[in-house]
């Protein structure tokens, strides 16, 4: 039992560090500068496979009465296309939904990486793909918004509230910076953060199980509870998942409200 | 070569990451990775998808028009029959009409019939009597002479015994008779 565990703890750095989200690649193998090829650009590569091929799978030969398959993908375009596009843009918002489907499931499932065994991290938590996410929304909005009110005048729309004209020196910095400086950085970082948190909170414990058993085998029941833990805290990983997800797709659309929107 | 990636880690270690900064390669392969799906999703799923709700919404709304337009069939042929069948009782009513009125004029005509028949029966037989009368009439009025002769005749004989009961004339007489008689028998 206590060679056992050593020999299983001898693996185990504790506590993990930011360098355990960086990964050696798998091409060329073992490689720590190169990373064009290695588990989050695997799983990258893998996720936009998986949601291709179940998309076209299911939705080859489209019927008027859907057949189970088609009825669960066209549920998850529905449920993006009537509880988000529609609901919060109206008419307009079935131009929207298609773009926002593609989000939302995308965003799902490369968050969901976190919690599939042998995957168990999520590409998003490195803030790349977040990053060129937040990047999409943040030029689709802005554009959308010039479309809309006619080039220069979506700024001063943005910009400049209905206010008395003395605050407005001081409203005018905050909108500025509310609108086109913070939302893409908090798009970016709130779904980054939450992944990167969420597999350091399994890190920590999953491998301080392991640290504790490794220091004294007498912490075997705190061992135990450590990775009771770790199945409890991936239930509420999977909550997350949903849930940023959710959250990245929602913020999408309401800033193209707020960019179509003719009334502050 | 596990010596290597033992040395390659140690090096890496050095090497910092900074969780805040994107890896360049990994924006790369997210680019074409999301626009690769973007690119297949909205081209060649969700519209399908649209589509597909339209169709049945059109479908359904569509069985909804042809429930509606086979109501209206149904109501207007209804209507029709109504028609038909009010049309077609009028028509009786007008045959029962007619049936009626021409019974009346049979009757009318068969009463006329009759009456003149029998008026002409009548007026055949009032003819008949009158040619019987006048028959009768001259029937009676000879016989009424004959008979006023023979009554003169015998009134004028019994005057004739009375006053003259000679032999003579009566005997002649019975003899004129009797040759008349006898000649008129051996002729």
């Amino acid at each position: 039992m206590t060679g056992q565990s050593t020999v299983l703890a001898a693996d185990v750095p504790f506590p993990p560090s930011v360098e355990d989200f960086y990964l050696p690649s798998i091409v060329p193998w073992g490689g720590h500068d190169s990373y064009w090829f290695t588990k989050i650009t695997a799983l990258l590569w893998i996720s936009v496979a998986l949601i291709i091929i179940f998309f076209l799978v299911t939705y080859r030969k489209p019927k008027l009465v859907p057949t189970k398959k088609q009825w669960i993908a066209e549920s998850i375009y529905g449920f993006v296309r009537n509880n988000i596009a529609v609901d919060m843009l109206g008419k307009r918002g079935i131009n929207f939904a298609p773009y926002l489907t593609t989000l939302f499931v995308f965003i799902l499932l490369m968050n969901f990486w976190a919690i599939v065994p042998f995957a168990q991290i999520s590409p998003n938590s490195h803030i790349a793909f977040p990053a060129v996410l937040a990047v999409i929304s943040y030029v689709m909005f802005i554009y959308i918004g010039m479309k809309h009110h006619g080039g220069l005048k979506y700024f001063k729309h943005a910009l400049i509230p209905p206010a008395p004209w003395f605050i407005l020196p001081l409203l005018i910095p905050i909108e500025f910076f509310s609108t086109f400086i913070v939302r893409p950085f908090s798009l970016a970082v709130r779904l980054f953060a939450n992944m990167f948190a969420g597999h350091m909170l399994l890190l920590v414990f999953t491998l301080g199980g392991f640290a504790m058993l490794n220091a004294n085998v007498w912490f075997a029941p705190f061992s135990v509870v450590s990775w009771a833990m770790t199945i409890a805290l991936t239930f509420l990983e999977f909550l997350v998942i949903c849930l940023q997800a959710y959250v990245f797709t929602v913020l999408t659309a309401s800033y193209v409200q707020g960019a179509l929107a003719d009334e502050h | 070569m596990i010596t290597t990636y033992y040395q390659l880690a140690a090096e890496a270690a050095e090497t910092e990451h900074n969780p805040i900064i994107p890896l360049w390669q990994e924006v790369v392969l997210g680019i074409i990775a999301f626009g690769i799906l973007c690119f297949v999703l909205m081209k060649f799923v969700f519209p399908m998808m649209e589509k597909t709700f339209a169709a049945r919404v059109d479908a359904i709304e569509g069985g909804i028009k042809r429930a509606e337009a086979a109501q209206a069939e149904a109501n207007q042929l209804l209507e029709q029959y109504r028609a038909q069948l009010a049309e077609a009782r009028t028509e009786a009513a007008r045959i029962r009409d007619e049936a009626r009125a021409d019974a009346e004029g049979i009757r009318q005509d068969v009463l006329a019939k009759a009456r003149e028949e029998s008026d002409r029966i009548i007026a055949a037989g009032n003819e008949q009597l009158a040619a019987q009368r006048e028959s009768i009439v001259r029937d009676l009025r000879s016989e009424v002479g004959t008979l006023a002769v023979d009554l003169a005749s015998k009134i004028v004989g019994e005057a004739l015994a009375d006053e003259a009961r000679s032999r003579g004339t009566v005997e002649r007489f019975i003899d004129e008779l009797g040759a008349a008689g006898s000649a008129g028998g051996r002729r």
